[in-house]
Parts: C-alpha cells; structure tokens; sequence
C-alpha cells in the first residue's frame, strides 16, 4: 500500500482578479496577416534587387582543391560571385552566445561558405546574384568545383570510435578533465551527478536497462530562410530578414564581417515559424558580401531541400538509461549514457537535455554521462526545448516500464516520484515552486484519463515532461499618446502572438483598454537590446519589461496629477486607470484626461523597461494519448489526445492552447513518421516535404488542453513561458500508448508503419 | 525580351496582362512581378499548400501552374478574399479563433477552405480535415485552423437564411 503524501508548500495563492489578463483579443498584427499584407522576409522588394543563390557541396566529406567560378562570372545577367575566400579572416575564435545555442565563431564563419572541407551534402560553397533567380541557378551550374572526397561518419556511436574518419583534425574532446590529448569527433564530454550511484542501485528492488535512439528532425516551420541586404559604399549594411532575434543577427554579421554594431541595421520582417532554427545565420552574411561585390540589394530564399539539407536539424540520439525503484515505488537512482550527434560542427543541446531528462523526477542518486559528437551532417540547431524530448523518450518510456514493474499505474508512479519545490537536480540546481504534482494530479482527474479504452490494438499512454524556460533580456518603450493610446514599441520577435501579450501586460498594468494599446517591433536601430525570442522567454520577459515600463508611466501621472492638484504624490491613487486624490474625493482624472493634459504637465510620458530576469519559471506538462494500430499495414492513428501544462498564468488562454496543440503536433510527428533518412554516402533520401512527413490535418484529432495555472512567484503575472515543454512528452507518450496498444516496447524513433510492422515480426 | 510571352488574365475580378517567361510559375509571377506576396512559398512542389489560389474557382497550387497557362483564365489570390474592408467570414473567425500562430500557412489554408464552403456549405470535422490535407502547419496542430471553418460555415448559413 502506497501512502502517497501531498507535498507541503504546494497552495496555490488565489488568482488575482485580472482584467486583461486570461482574455482572448484579436491579436494586434491579425488583420494583415490575414488579408496577405503582412510582409515576410521573401515578400521583400527593393528597386534594383538582385536575386542570391548558393551552390552546395554534393557529397558529404571532402577537401576542396579548388573551386573556379569564372564561367559563371561571365553569364550576361550575373553581378556578383562569392566564395569563402570574400569572408573576411576572422581576428579570434571566440564562442557566440546566440540565446539559444552558440557556437564557436569559426565553426560559423565555415558552415556559412565552406573554406577547406565540405562537412555535408548541402553545405555552402559559393554563392552567385543574378538579375532573377533563374540567371542565378543557372550560373551556379558553370562554377566548377574540385572535391577531393573522403568517407563520411554518419553515425554518431561509430564516430566516437578512435579510428573514424575525423571531420576536423584541429578538434579535441573538451570535458571536465580538459582538453583530450588527440583530436577527436567527441566534441563535448559532460557529467551530471548526484548521490552515490552505486549504493543507490544496491538499494533498488527493480531496475530496467535499455538504449533509446531517434533520428534527425527538422522544426519543420513553413517558411524557408530568406535574407536580403544591401550593403552600402560607406559600409553601412542593412538587413532584412525573417529571424527569432533581430540583434542576434546584427551580431552575428558584426563578427562575421567585421563591421561595427551601429552600421549594422537588421530590420525583422515578419516570421513564418522558427521553433530554435531561425537564430544563427545563413544567408544573410552572404546577402551582404554579394550586395558589397554588387552595389545592389541582393535578396535571397532557400528551397524547401535546401532548408532540410543545410538548415539546422535538431540532434538525433542514442541514450542508454538504467533506472532503479524500490518496491514501494519510489525512484532510487538512474544512471544515463547520453550521445547526442551535433552535424557538422558542436552545436547539440547535451546539456538540456540531460537536464531535461530526470526533471519530472526526486532521484536521489543519479549520474548521467553525456557526448556531444560531430558527425557529416548539417550543424544543429535549437528546436523547440532543445534536447528534451528525445531525453524524456528515453526517460518516460522507462519509467512506464518501471511503473508496471512495481504493480502502479503510471500516473500513480509519477506523482510519488514528483520532483518539487526544493528538490535538488542532478545538474545541481534546486527547483523552485512549480506544478508537476498539479499536472499529474489533473491528469489523473481528468475524463480522458477515467474513459474507457477498449478493442484490440488500442493502447492508451503517458508522459511527463519539463522545460526549464529562460528570463534573457528585453528592452521596450511605451510612450503614452495625447489622446490616451499607448505606442509601445518592443524589440522581440513575434512568432505567434507576442505582440497580443505584451499589449495585455500593458493594459493591465495600467488599467486601460487593450485596444488602446498599439504594439510593433521595431529594428535593431530604433531599441535598446532584446535576446532571440526562444526558451520561451519573450511572454515572460518582455511581459516583465511592460510592467517596468508601465510602473514608471504611472509614476509619471501620479506626478503630473499631484503637481495639478497640488497635494502631495503620496495622495494621490492611481487604480484601474483612474487617478483620484485620496484627501480630495472631487479631484479625479482617468488615465485618457491625464494623457491629454501631458504635453501642458511636463512633457511627454514615456515608460522603459529593461529587465534582466535571472529567476525563470520551469513549466512542466503531463500528456494523455490513445492510439490505435493497424496491425496489417502498422499505421498508427492518433485517436485522442490530452495535454495537461502548468502554465503559470494564461496571458491570452488561446495563444497558450495553440503554443501547446503547436507542440504536441510536432512531437507526434517526431513520434510517427520524421526522420533524417540518409543513404551511405550522406545523402538525404527524403528531402522534400513529401518525404519529409511532417503530420498533417488528417494525422492529428483534435488536441484539448488543460491549463492548469501555478503562478510563478518571481514574475509580476506570474508568467511560466509556455512554447516549448509541450513538444517534450508527445514522444514517450505515444511510444507508451503503442507499447499499451502492441504489447511490444519501441525503443527506437520514428514509429512508422515499417518500424511498426518490424516490431511486431510481420516483415524483417 | 524575345522568350518572354504576353499574358491576359484575370486577378481578383481584375483584368491584368503581364510579360512571363514560360518558365515562371504562376506563383512566381504573382509574387514577383505582380508584388500580390499574399501567396507563400514554403516548397515549390506542391507539397505544403502555401501557395493555393483558384483557378477558374478550382483550389490549385500556383508553385505548380505555369504562368502561361492563366491566360484567359480567372484566378483569385488570398488579396481577393476580402471586400474593402469587408472581411471573408473565414478571415474574421480565423481571427476570432486565434487559428494562426506565425500566419505564413494562413493565407493557403483561407484560400483552400474557400474552396471548400464554395461547394460544400456544411463540411463534417472529417470533410474540413481531408480538404485541408494538402496545406501543411507547423505551428497550430490544426485544432484551431478546423474550429475556426467550422465556425465560418455556421456563420455563412446563419446569414444565408
Ligand atoms: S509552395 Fe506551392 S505547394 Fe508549397
Ligand atoms: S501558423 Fe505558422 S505554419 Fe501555420
């Protein structure tokens, strides 16, 4: 009999009577965005632009001997040819901190345009403008190149060997210990470690071993790359692009080409999805060195292959985890081996996701081995809670089995083993109050956990799963207009409705209409430093900015409004927008009559903010899926599925429900059916969005929520960031589900009907 | 301008006539010369839906129509869907149902669900999921993107009656 105690420390304070706050407005830039006005990074159009193309390496390791681009200099239409060779040398390696993810500069600097060896199929070699698109592909046909090919390593376990080809004899396995004596595809050694691992597992009365892999996946947004620039005789550039963060790129192209911050101007264009990919560069330096070569605006967009081959996938993974429960239950230590493949140059998220990995979870006693390897595949990138969801595949699949191991079903299992306020990681932080008990608690007591599920080969399964989230910065300005309309003027990229929430933020802070309310993002040169939106950051950080900013707007209208009646600030009360004097019940202004007044008061009313949150919100999230498998063809169909996230506070329910639904999408489709399918050679087999089977209408039921609000106590709402911890558990979850429905476990990603129909013994 | 071709058309209920190359697709020349970049590229395949518009009133991808081939024809873009500033009723509960997040796939799934309510006022969950198959989203899960028709038709039958 398990005694299960409710953690103490666990109320949850009642939630503040909001105005704004928990409604759902038309968000601010939905119009355009809906009539086709909303302009894009390809959308761009400039008088003289000339359209960019690159050529990319065919095979995946090579030296180049050489690469001659004069017959295609001479093609009636081409203005402009770029190689490595027109990048400037770079002064110093240093590492770039991009938000999320970096890397070491020279890394960057060669993924852009490949100097001495092509480390994948697709990576840049050259790159042409032309007068249209098509002059431009044309030319890049005449670009004779001599590769002098080498084997690739595709595998990450086979590149750790001692005797595999080396994608770069100057690379050495940094770790705790140092610097390794001989160069090395292990990029990165790591460790995480708590308790004592051995006497933890001496005391557990059951303990499953297995070794969890899944392949490659693209984030998989709808609009490819673009970059446009336009470089000018002064050494001015200007930038257009569509980015998760807009002074990342200034700052990226600033070490890239050796050109000051403030000549720099990037100006954001709307984005079509980024999901962690839109961050480090690719085209835009390019862009630039082309407009340089050319005088012109040069505009550039990637082909959907090309943003598959050479765009950042996210890690694929072998992880070899060992966990022990006793028999009441309770998790007593966990031992993980972690191998994470980095593409071409060290960029995996490791770290995260051995983090990530035992998050949901008090172990006592855990150490976790984690490598970073390089193997001849595109660099990674960040993808939504980078490195967590294959981690939790492994991590949520075996707790599943230890579940059933001690006789609990897996919810009960979880909630014993909850970790909590106060419980002590591996990686040796503490978590602060967070609402991975609530979730599984509403999990437990929600219907679909407590319908039934019946006929044959259907299997219901669950999964937790944790991200951290970010603070990072933000800097924003809200100036209050004469007719009592606020411009607030911010600096974060808005992939999917930000704009609505800072608006709300602000209009709640100050107690005025949402609709008054006018919000935009302005370019590097017009704000103050803003950090990439990703990490789930930007509700809450700039959210945290908003409020600063609206603190100072309101001590600026209890000034003016003192000075008039003149009494003292301290009498004077501004609540819900009005301002009223505490000593003189006659005296009232509403926010609107005082913005009216402020020119004649004292000037204009501006507020900043320019917060730099070092405390963030970890959201943890619990997933409930039924699916159903076809045992003659091994599809599997999604039949219901349920997402319970603690998410804080709810700025706007429904941007918060599509963050999730978003998520849950593409770990389903992590979970199914996408894959980075190499051939030998390093080819990708499916590079087109017809192989590259991302889920769609027909994939997916519909997708409830339940928002469960556990208020982060350090943020003025209470705001968690809600973006990325819903793609964590999707994976295990329907692995369990399948394992439930086959009465077979999976152990490795994708499912798809071969894997499926593999598993059950129906083809070899 | 030898292997360029003269072209008559018609766009959003508008007589254009354009210089193609035979080459251009149609989205291409939309984009591109026309300056109408409502219709997104996410492909150039046929494979993500970005790109639909009608022809003739049937939902095709223009990354697949050569630009040539809409001469005499009639083609309606996602800049055709509203009147003035008269919303479509699937822009307004697009909106209303927050079925976008980052809006670059709005534009193909607004034209292809048109496409839809044209001929089938009363589309089942099923109905609205197997006609949008060919629009692909990255962002929403669909969820909101099936509400937000569903919630169109109920609209356009209310005012119908
Ligand atoms: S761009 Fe036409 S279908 Fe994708
Ligand atoms: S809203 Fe971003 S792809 Fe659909």
């Amino acid at each position: 009999m398990i005694i299960e105690e409710k953690p103490r420390q666990q109320e949850t304070p009642a939630k503040p009577a909001y105005k704004v706050i928990g409604t759902r407005p038309v968000r601010p830039d939905g119009v355009e965005k809906v009539i086709g006005r909303a302009k894009y990074g390809a959308d761009i159009d400039l008088p003289g632009m000339l359209y960019g193309k690159v050529l990319r390496s065919p095979v995946a390791h090579a030296y180049i001997r050489s690469i001659d681009t004069s017959a295609a200099e001479k093609l009636p239409g081409v203005k402009a040819v770029v190689t490595s060779a027109d990048l400037p040398r770079l002064s110093s390696n240093e590492y770039i901190d991009m938000g999320e993810g970096g890397g070491q500069l020279q890394d960057l600097h060669d993924n852009i345009l490949a100097s001495r060896k092509v480390l994948y199929k697709g990576h840049a070699i050259a790159s042409v403008a032309a007068t249209n698109p098509h002059i431009a592909e044309e030319a890049l046909s005449l670009i004779k190149l001599d590769l002098e090919e080498l084997p690739p390593v595709l595998d990450p376990l086979e590149a750790m060997r001692e005797d595999a080809p080396l994608l770069d004899d100057q690379r050495y396995t940094e770790s705790l210990a140092g610097r390794s004596s001989k160069p090395s595809n292990i990029a990165r050694h790591a460790q995480h470690a708590i308790g004592d691992i051995e006497a933890g597992f001496a005391q557990a009365d059951v303990i499953v071993e297995r070794e969890y892999r899944t392949s490659m996946v693209h984030q998989g947004y709808i609009e490819p790359q673009n970059g446009t620039a336009l470089w000018d005789a002064d050494d001015h550039i200007t930038v257009w692009t569509s980015t998760q963060g807009a002074f990342s790129v200034r700052a990226e192209l600033s070490k890239l080409l050796l050109v000051p911050l403030a000549q720099i101007r990037v100006i954001p264009m709307e984005i079509g999805g980024g999901f962690g990919g839109k961050i480090a560069v690719y085209l835009e330096p390019v862009a630039a060195l082309l407009s340089r070569k050319a005088g012109r605006p040069v505009k550039m967009t990637m082909t959907r292959a090309e943003v598959l081959e050479a765009t950042g996938p996210t890690s694929g993974t072998y992880i070899k985890l060992k966990m022990g429960a006793k028999k009441d239950g309770r998790l007593i230590a966990a031992q993980a081996y972690m191998v994470y493949e980095s593409g071409a140059y060290p960029s995996s998220p490791l770290g995260a996701g051995m983090s990530c990995m035992l998050g949901p979870y008090d172990i006592p006693n855990v150490l976790i081995d984690g490598y970073d390897v390089v193997v001849n595949k595109p660099r990674t990138a960040a993808y939504r809670a980078p490195g967590a969801p294959a981690a939790a595949f492994a991590a949520e699949s075996l707790v599943d089995e230890l579940a059933g191991k001690v006789g609990l079903d897996p919810l009960t299992f979880r909630r014993i083993n909850a970790s909590k306020l106060g419980t002590r990681l591996a990686n040796g932080n503490v978590l602060p109050r967070v609402g991975n008990y609530e979730c599984i608690t509403a999990a437990m007591e929600s219907e679909h956990w407590n319908a039934p599920l019946s006929a044959p080969w259907r299997g219901r399964g669950v999964a937790s799963g944790v991200w951290y989230n970010w603070g990072g910065l933000s800097s924003l300005t809200a100036s209050v207009n004469a007719d009592g309309s606020v411009t607030l003027t911010e600096g974060s990229t808005d992939i999917g409705g930000s704009r609505a929430t800072a608006a709300m933020q602000l209009a709640e802070a100050l107690g005025i209409p949402y609709e008054s309310i006018h919000p935009f993002v302005a370019d590097t040169d017009n704000i103050g430093y803003n950090d990439v939106t990703g990490g789930s950051r930007t509700t809450f950080a700039t959210g945290w900015a908003v409020y600063e900013a609206a603190q100072q707007i309101k001590r600026q209208l209890i000034e003016r409004a003192a000075r008039l009646w003149e009494c003292s600030e301290t009498d004077v009360d501004y609540t819900n927008g009005v301002l009223t004097c505490k000593t003189n019940p006659d005296l009232r202004l509403s926010f609107k009559e005082m913005a009216e007044k402020a020119h004649s008061t004292g000037g204009t009313i501006v507020g900043c903010g320019n917060p730099s949150p070092k405390q963030f919100g970890p959201a943890f999230a619990t997933h409930i899926v039924d699916v159903e498998v076809d045992p003659e063809t091994g599809k599997v169909q999604i039949l219901r599925y349920t997402a319970i996230q603690d998410v804080g506070t709810a700025i706007h329910p429904s941007y918060v429900e599509g963050q999730i639904q978003g998520g849950v999408a593409q770990g389903v489709g992590w979970a199914l059916n996408e894959v980075y399918d190499y051939d030998e050679q390093g080819r990708l087999r499916n590079a087109s969005l017809l192989d590259y089977r991302q889920p769609t209408t027909l994939d997916l039921p519909m997708i409830d929520t339940i928002l469960v609000e556990v208020p982060n106590p350090t943020h003025p709402y209470g705001v968690r960031g809600v973006g990325e911890v819903p793609i964590v558990p999707p994976l295990a979850a329907v692995a369990n589900a399948i394992a439930h429905a086959t009465g077979q476990r999976f152990l490795k990603l994708p499912l798809n009907p071969d894997a499926v129909l593999r598993g059950l013994g129906k083809i070899k | 301008m030898s292997n360029y071709v003269q072209v008559e058309t018609t766009i959003n209920d508008e007589p254009i006539t354009f210089l193609c190359e035979p080459r251009q697709s149609l989205l291409e020349v939309l984009r591109e010369t026309l300056k109408l970049t409502g219709s997104k590229e996410g492909c150039n395949n046929g494979n993500c839906g970005a790109c639909s518009v009608l022809l003739d009133g049937r939902l095709v991808n223009s990354c697949l129509v050569l630009a040539v081939e809409v001469a005499g024809k009639s083609v309606t873009t996602i800049e055709g869907l509203a009147h003035g500033d008269h919303l479509h009723p699937l822009q307004k509960t697009f909106l209303e149902h927050a079925a976008l997040q980052c809006g670059i796939c709005t534009p193909g799934f607004l034209v292809a669900a048109k496409a839809l309510l044209d001929h089938n006022p009363h589309p089942s969950e099923h109905e609205i999921r197997y006609w949008l198959s060919g629009n692909l989203c990255r962002c929403t899960g669909y969820d909101k993107i099936v509400r937000a028709v569903q919630a169109a038709a109920q609209e356009m039958e209310a005012v119908a009656r």
